[in-house]
């Protein structure tokens, strides 16, 4: 039962403290007797002529010791500390975080427990619920997405109406809850090295509209059909169920520049959500769906 | 002569029981700590010595202070197990030697860290960590992404730890530099970072 490898130490531990107890109690008994006979000095002589009277310790000063001692003996009868000894207080650091957490549960319990039996719409609608996923975002979500969900170079922006994996409520749940890998392999060598990583990057640029050389993006729509379109689609719209983003809008991951998309090509991209279901329980991932829903929608 | 003149009066008595005096307290809850299971045996099988890259990662962590700004100890309190995770337990630190618990919070605990981020996210990060986190007061540490130094001395860390008990084997040490291979500073405190507090990580 005990934590110790052996009963020996809970002894040790004990016998310790009765002894210091002990120790401390005799130390003072002996030290206040003794009268103060007037003109006693303790011998010493400093600088001459000062000297030291041989005074017992003062009253005051002698029970604020005994107050100790009392104090010692009484807190080990009610808190964990001689030996095996539980306390009278059955205290316990552990206990009283359970006790911390029971308490909160059963003040913050219904509060999410009404929102978990709500749909994610209706929750995305209700100012409280907002507030609580907002405390809950800047939490745990917003050093990657940031605290005002707009994402970042590599971190998806929230806000828009833009997916990689689905804007459905069942789909922003499951990626809180699973996380998600995402994988672009290094596609250099595929299309052909450094000629062909431009063509495809020209080719790319023209699907968004973006300033793009005609004739490299001519080449680059052949490469980009038979390297490209088993995760972009023929028409580069992506494919939700691959986590292969649309390349035909303006959102852009890693930023739209030539040399930017010629470096994913040349390299491939790895980026991972963390999955945050066994973390956050299912109440707060729901009120976090929602925050995030209610987000993307309430963009134009 | 009085007790009190004889010991004032002899100095090696006064020193014998001035130590005697002073060491009551470690005696008390130092001592037993070395013979006590949660204390000196590994919390589950999760906890593991550090592999040769995350021990890299440790010192590149203390050589540039992270203890000063990062503990690694979350208390049992709400407020802190809603933040980052189950609370620290002794058996979770057997291999750290010297372990990192720290005392000061300028950034966030990083007991469980690990996995709360992706590799990409820590890497951005450390090299400048205004580029996700707008609001950070932490300094960039640009020099990271440059090849592991103590790829040649890995073997003689894991030696050292050997002896204050880590279990590595003769294999496990003498492997140890291959590990660290064409691996950058910033690689080995990323594996570092994404090993901490794992042991616990899905028990709230």
């Amino acid at each position: 039962m005990s934590d110790f490898v052996s009963g020996f130490w809970n002894i040790y531990v004990a016998g310790i403290v009765v002894l210091s107890l002990l120790f401390c109690l005799v130390l003072l008994l002996t030290q206040a007797k003794g009268k103060v006979n007037p003109g006693e000095t303790t011998g010493h002589v400093w600088d001459e002529d000062l000297r030291e009277y041989n005074n017992p310790l003062p009253g005051w000063w002698r029970w604020l010791f005994y107050i100790t001692l009392i104090f010692a003996i009484a807190y080990l009868f009610m808190y964990p500390g001689f030996g095996t000894a539980v306390g009278s207080f059955g205290w316990s650091a552990t206990g009283q975080y359970d006790k911390e957490m029971k308490a909160a549960d059963e003040k913050f319990g219904p509060i999410f427990d009404k929102f978990k039996a709500q749909d994610v719409a209706t929750v995305a609608a209700s100012t409280e619920a907002r507030d609580m996923g907002h405390r809950l975002f800047v939490t745990y979500c917003a050093q990657c997405h940031g605290a005002d969900a707009k994402g970042g170079k590599g971190f998806p922006n929230l806000t828009d109406k833009d997916w990689l994996y689905g804007g459905e409520p069942e789909a922003i749940k499951a990626t809180l809850v699973g996380g998600r890998m995402g994988v672009m392999p290094p596609m250099g060598a595929a299309v052909g090295g450094g000629d062909g990583v431009k063509d495809v990057a020209n080719y790319v640029r023209s699907l968004s509209g973006l300033a793009s050389d005609s004739i490299r993006a001519q080449r680059g729509k052949a490469l980009f059909a038979t390297n490209c379109a088993a995760c972009h689609g023929p028409d580069a719209k992506g494919m939700t169920a691959m986590g292969a983003p649309n390349l035909t809008d303006e959102v852009w991951l890693y930023g739209s520049s030539e040399a930017t998309i010629s470096e994913t090509i040349t390299n491939g991209r790895v980026n991972q959500m963390p999955a945050f279901g066994e973390f956050l329980g299912e109440a707060k991932v729901h009120l976090l769906t929602a925050y995030v829903y209610g987000k993307s929608a309430a963009a134009k | 002569m009085s007790f009190h003149e004889k010991i004032e009066t002899n100095v090696g008595l006064l020193i014998v029981l001035t130590v005697l005096t002073v060491s009551v307290g470690g005696l008390v809850e130092i001592v037993p700590l070395f013979f006590q299971k949660s204390t000196t045996q590994p919390l589950n099988e999760l906890v593991k010595p550090y592999d040769p890259l995350r021990l890299a990662g440790r010192d590149i962590y203390v050589r540039e202070g992270c203890y000063n700004c990062h503990s690694q100890m979350i208390r049992p309190f709400r407020a802190e197990t809603e933040r980052y995770g189950h609370y620290s337990v002794a058996g979770e630190f057997v291999y750290d030697h010297p372990f990192q618990w720290g005392s000061k919070r300028t950034g966030p605990d990083l007991a469980r860290v690990g996995g709360r981020y992706s590799d990409q996210w820590h890497r951005v990060h450390l090299l400048n960590p205004r580029d996700v986190v707008p609001e950070s007061n932490m300094p960039a540490y640009k020099w990271l992404d440059r090849p592991l130094k103590d790829a040649a001395v890995i073997g003689d860390k894991m030696k050292a730890l050997r002896v204050v008990g880590v279990p590595y084997t003769d294999t496990e040490i003498a492997d140890a530099p291959k590990a660290l291979e064409g691996k950058t500073e910033l690689d080995a405190v990323v594996a570092y970072l994404q090993g901490l507090g794992l042991a616990l990580k899905q028990v709230r």
